[in-house]
């Protein structure tokens, strides 16, 4: 179980770290940070697949603490996303997809097929220790990378928004990790 | 008999005696307190909390987060829903400190010191 969170937490921040070396290759501008199009679709695309993951929680647990999570999990990744999709309207941007949101799908995908498999204690215990996981993976690229690479003021003040309620979502993930075992 | 009449008579004297001084100690309170405070929640967090708040005062939490929060009391005497940008108010109705969190995110919590 633990080698799979150190998987899922590499594999997250190791495109990170490609896509801040990769991001503009040939152009001449510093390469180190994703661009704020790049930017608002790795902060959507993980609070998509927090959502996806909520869903499939609800389809499966029937633990009133771990569904009471989910639901919270729901409704303010849908929050912020809501946010996100009209601030991107407004400053007339197209998010656009990068190594980094493209690594974090298809590790959501894994875990979603490795989670299909279980029930009971087993998922709820899963699906937790994810979420602490991936939200840990999120914070930390918010706090090194996208926060401080990001270029618009509003999008920027919005992912500090975002990174405190992660925080939050974090803790909260850790303190139902206790319980749940 | 006058003996005991008479203890009637004080007891009665009595029982009006603390009816007025009960009388006047829950008025006191409605003068004294009734007061309104806000507690505002920003960034994930209830703000400081209002000082100098007594039985019978209203807090009144608004909520300028993105997202959706409870104000909750540990043991059940309020559980205000507060949708994005939305206000409630609950009145302090026993001394004490008064412990409460937000239901959806567990990790928020406040608390209210309330006077007489």
């Amino acid at each position: 179980m633990f080698k799979c969170l150190l998987v899922v937490g590499a594999l997250a921040l190791a495109p990170l770290s490609a896509a801040q070396a990769q991001s503009h290759p040939q152009a001449s501008a510093p390469a180190a940070q994703p661009s704020d199009p790049q930017i608002a679709h790795i902060a959507y695309t993980a609070g998509q697949l927090d959502i996806e993951a909520a869903d499939q929680a609800l389809a499966k647990s029937t633990n009133a603490e771990v569904r009471a999570f989910a639901e919270t999990m729901k409704r303010d990744h849908a929050a912020v996303n809501e946010q996100a999709m009209a601030l991107v309207k407004k400053l007339n941007v197209t998010p656009e997809a990068n190594a980094t949101s493209t690594a974090l799908t298809e590790a959501a995908a894994r875990e979603r097929e490795r989670l299909s498999g279980l029930s009971g204690m087993a998922f709820d215990k899963a699906y937790i220790d994810n979420e602490v996981a991936f939200h840990r993976t999120v914070n930390e690229a918010l706090r090194g990378t996208l926060i401080p690479g990001a270029r618009n003021a509003e999008l920027k003040a919005l992912l500090e928004r975002g990174l405190a309620l992660f925080q939050e979502h974090q803790a909260h993930a850790e303190q139902l990790a206790r319980h749940v075992r | 008999m006058s003996v005991d009449q008479g203890k009637g008579e004080r007891s009665r004297r009595d029982v009006l005696a603390s009816a007025a001084i009960l009388t006047l100690a829950a008025a006191w309170p409605a003068r004294a307190a009734g007061r309104r405070h806000v507690v505002v929640i920003d960034k994930m967090a209830f703000g400081a909390p209002p000082s100098d708040v007594k039985v019978g005062d209203t807090i009144t939490w608004t909520n300028r987060d993105i997202v959706r929060h409870t104000a909750t009391e540990r043991s059940g005497a309020f559980d205000l829903d507060l949708p994005p940008g939305a206000s409630a108010s609950a009145v302090m109705s026993r001394a004490g400190v008064v412990p409460y969190y937000c239901r959806y995110h567990p990790v928020m919590r406040g608390e209210i010191s309330v006077g007489v």
